[in-house]
């Protein structure tokens, strides 16, 4: 069958402004605000709350017709105001959306005037504007931009070097920002985790209304980050120019360390070996632990998965950090594939598998699932891993699925899973290996009770 | 605890029913307030659910990719054949063709989707910027239909360009283009389209059989289970029976006028409704006696059993206390008479897209101390599950993080839901899971029962 290649079909990646909202929830006492059409935040909000299972909030400026034609700035201070009124936030995160970037609303000019005429008031919140239109790259990218248009807005020169160190995730799970905020505080190093939506997007129940879920990094904590003694970014795609700790180098001279997410045991060690340095402590007794549970896990369960033939999707960045730990507990990577399109997916896997050519792995960047499928068809792997958008394909083709990362729509708990660290690896692992063994048993026709 | 006040913007959008109360002049049917967290989507929206449950055409959105990502396979709207609706296509626009136009991708789009799928007619949704960058979508269409064989239809659902009730008329529009193309040739006198019913899990089946029973035939369900070729013959019913008034009583109004085909507003959530609407449909076709007694049977013996059913649940509910808070105001109605036949009172009573008559309506119906919403946010909605302290919330998957933070029972209400909620069926169903949410002994914890946090 001759397939459609112009169009986008069941798009393998997400729109700029979602990304842009989930960071803003991880700032204390904020809210998400989009400048554009009331759709694009519902919309996001059902999305996300299908995922974490928690209320998220996120206003809109509502445009209408007119404000099409006269530019949107009477709905956005209007919005401003009203979100002010309502949920007493800290901060507002402003991201844009297609609409406001194609009429060329000058936002930054907006939120001047609304500033100056609301200067006799009662303290503004604080404002951060992040440029998000839907017409290029993808909801990593506004997370991105996202988290380094609030460090740009609050960051400060101090007047010393602290202790600090800042560690700028990528957009992992809430659980994830818990176990690397238990590393760094079993560390004993002070730490700006940005953006830190563990607790607003994974919370407790509520005796009473919260206008906005407790937890987040305020936005005081933020403000250090300019005299941090270091930068930790996760992300091996992700560009200085476009992120936060490459604002704060560029702007403060705080050293960036690019560290590819940490997944698998090679990926962690080079984390916890840069903790410690950075520190000049070593690694708690725990995570050595964890360690080595990993390592006799790994030998428990090679022989399960060795050689298995798996299709790996999602945002570029999770993309490489699972493929390194494919390859460490050898599982061959038959495709690599992401609907983002930063150009430098290939060469980092390359740098992983440097074999990759004679290993026929494939790399793809801007599919969508119709493609991947396609693919799927052809390369027959043993299962699928990633978000739960695959499911689509993996029925219809009969291969399982190991659902990881966003979003997480028909299963439970995605919220909760962990990626990174020993001691994701460690529930990747099994995960992986349960797959394996559930597959053999209900193929074999004697009904194994021991596997 | 903390008062809320409702912003000063919103203050002629909520009240509460009291005592000697004349009439309420409640403030709906505008555009939701900039930054006051509206529940409602966009007219994009409105079109998108309207059209959705065509199962054999292909539906294309012209924009960047979230529209189209955000609603792929949303719905729970079940087909009995093809499943084209459950894919999800976009020109994926990018910044170049935002500064050149998206035309020419829309139109290879097009030529290379009908290609490969072999739909019976396409329907092109447009998205914000498409209206502002100037692409002449008709023309691409009529270009495109040309070519292909197919209707290729636009559907000018830019989603700043009203409300979603505007994005509902979109798609009626573009429904109304297709209705009157098809035969009407052996369709009989005792003959209705369902209007505004979804097949959400199944339900329009459940409804058609009702109808059948009856000796009733159905022509067209706009747009459950939808098919083109039914769509278009659609002209040929005598009867236009339309449940969610709010989406198609503009397109049951026009084809009243161009065919002169009557409608009724019916519902089909709870007893009561239910068999209001098949003894309606029986009442217009009053020529037939056999038709109306064919209805009573349907209604005694499907109450016969039913009604056994819901005693666990009734002894269980009574005194119980429910929110609702839904798209539609027409459902919100039948919602409060459910509840009511399991026992419970209704504290909140809310939709997003009422009117006037609605709302009037709805105060007669309720308590006294209901608080009526129009256009609610989740800082109003919690302010009053609080308040009043309710036991249930109805809505859909938006609302439903706001009942559990609180601690609260919940029923999806909405077009994600998989279990299917109307008919009689539907209101054994409605009850169990009410009834399983709010008796859950998983509550005991939460804080406002005493539970620790």
């Amino acid at each position: 069958m001759k397939h459609a290649k112009t169009a986008t079909q069941n798009a393998c990646k997400l729109c700029n402004p979602l990304g842009a909202c989930l960071a803003f929830r991880g700032i204390e006492n904020c809210v998400p605000f989009l400048h554009g059409s009331q759709g694009c935040a519902t919309y996001i909000r059902r999305y996300l709350i299908s995922h974490y299972k928690e209320p998220i909030d996120i206003a809109s400026s509502n445009f209408h017709e007119e404000s099409a034609v006269f530019g949107g700035s009477h709905n956005l201070q209007v919005g401003l105001k009203n979100v002010t009124e309502q949920y007493k936030p800290d901060v507002i995160g402003i991201a844009t959306t297609c609409l406001t970037e194609t009429i060329g609303d000058d936002v930054p000019l907006i939120l001047r005037d609304y500033k100056k005429a609301h200067k006799n008031g009662s303290p503004l919140p604080i404002m951060i504007h992040a440029s998000t239109p839907s017409y290029q790259g993808s909801h990593i990218d506004g997370f991105h931009a996202a988290v380094r248009a609030t460090v740009k807005t609050l960051a400060e020169q101090g007047t010393e070097e602290l202790e600090l160190i800042n560690l700028f995730p990528n957009m992992v799970s809430p659980a994830d920002l818990r176990y690397l905020k238990e590393i760094l505080t079993d560390f004993g190093v002070p730490f700006m985790l940005l953006p830190d939506y563990s607790q607003t997007m994974d919370g407790g129940p509520w005796g009473e209304y919260h206008r906005i879920p407790p937890g987040g990094t305020p936005a005081s904590a933020i403000t250090a980050a300019g005299s941090a003694r270091a930068s930790i970014e996760f992300g091996s795609t992700l560009e200085a120019s476009k992120s936060a700790a490459g604002y704060l180098q560029e702007a403060f001279g705080v050293p960036r360390h690019q560290l590819s997410l940490p997944i698998g045991i090679k990926e962690s060690d080079k984390f916890f070996a840069l903790l410690e340095t950075l520190t000049g402590k070593a690694r708690p007794e725990k995570y050595e632990d964890e360690r080595r549970r990993l390592i006799d896990a790994y030998a428990d369960g090679h022989k399960y998965i060795f050689e298995k033939k798996v299709i790996i999707y999602g945002e570029e960045d999770l993309v490489v950090g699972m493929t390194a730990f494919l390859q460490e507990i050898g599982i061959t990577p038959v495709l690599c594939a992401s609907g983002g399109k930063s150009g430098l997916l290939k060469e980092r896997i390359k740098e992983l598998i440097p074999e990759m050519d004679e290993l026929e792995i494939k790399i793809r960047e801007g599919v969508d699932f119709v493609d991947i499928e396609d693919e799927a068809k052809v390369l027959q792997p043993d299962f699928l891993i990633g978000n739960s958008k695959g499911y689509t394909m993996s029925r219809k083709n009969n291969i399982p699925l190991i659902r990881i990362g966003f979003p997480i729509h028909d299963r439970f708990g995605g919220q909760r899973a962990h990626h990174i660290g020993y001691r994701g690896t460690q529930e990747l692992f099994d995960r992986i290996v349960n797959t394996v063994i559930e597959q053999r048993q209900n193929a074999s026709s004697i009904g194994y009770t021991y596997m | 605890m903390e008062q809320i006040t409702i912003l000063e913007g919103r203050q002629k959008q909520v009240f509460e029913k009291k005592k000697g109360m004349e009439q309420v002049d409640i403030s709906c049917d505008t555009s939701s307030l900039s930054g006051s967290v509206s529940q409602r989507a966009c007219v994009f929206c409105g079109s998108r659910v309207v059209l959705y449950p065509v199962a054999d055409a292909l539906h294309l959105v012209h924009g960047p990719i979230g529209c189209a990502a955000y609603t792929w396979d949303i719905r729970g709207a079940v087909s009995s054949g093809p499943e084209l609706h459950r894919l999800s296509f976009s020109t994926d626009l990018q910044e170049m063709d935002v500064i050149y136009g998206g035309e020419k991708k829309l139109y290879h789009s097009l030529i290379e989707l009908i290609e490969q799928y072999k739909p019976k007619a396409a329907f092109i949704y447009s998205t914000c910027i498409v209206g502002l960058i100037g692409d002449d979508i008709e023309a691409v269409c009529k270009k495109v239909a040309k070519e292909t064989g197919i209707p290729v239809l636009p559907v000018h659902s830019e989603g700043f360009k009203g409300t979603k009730k505007d994005g509902y008329k979109a798609a009626c529009f573009a429904l109304m283009k297709l209705i009157g193309t098809g035969s009407t040739e052996a369709i009989t006198k005792h003959s209705i389209n369902i209007l505004g019913e979804f097949n959400l899990a199944g339900e329009a089946w459940i409804i058609r059989e009702y109808y059948e029973k009856m000796g009733i035939e159905v022509v067209s369900t706009l747009t459950g289970d939808g098919r083109i070729d039914a769509v278009r013959r659609a002209h040929g019913a005598s009867l236009n029976v339309v449940q969610c008034s709010g989406s198609m009583t503009w397109l049951a109004k026009e084809m009243e006028a161009k065919y002169g085909i009557p409608y009724i507003r019916v519902s089909y959530f709870g007893i009561e409704d239910m068999s209001k609407s098949l003894y309606d449909v029986a009442l217009h076709f009053a020529d037939r006696p056999e038709i109306m007694e064919a209805a009573k049977q349907v209604v005694s013996e499907e109450v016969k059993k039913l009604y056994p059913q819901l005693q666990k649940f009734k002894k269980a509910l009574t005194g119980k206390k429910a929110a609702i808070y839904v798209g539609g105001a027409f459902k919100t109605f039948s919602l409060i008479k459910a509840l009511r036949s399991v026992g419970m009172s209704v504290v909140l009573a809310g939709s997003q897209t009422g009117n006037k008559d609605d709302y009037a309506r709805l105060k007669e119906m309720c308590d006294e101390g209901t608080v009526i919403v129009d256009d609610s946010n989740p800082v109003e909605l919690s302010k009053f599950i609080l308040e009043k302290e309710a036991d249930l919330l109805i809505g859909g998957v938006k609302e439903r993080p706001i009942a559990f933070k609180l601690g609260i029972g919940f029923c999806d209400h909405n077009h994600e839901r998989k279990i299917p909620l109307a008919g009689f069926i539907g209101m054994y169903n409605f009850a169990l899971e009410v009834y399983q949410s709010v008796m859950s002994p998983v509550w005991q914890f939460a804080p406002r029962k005493g539970g620790q946090q």
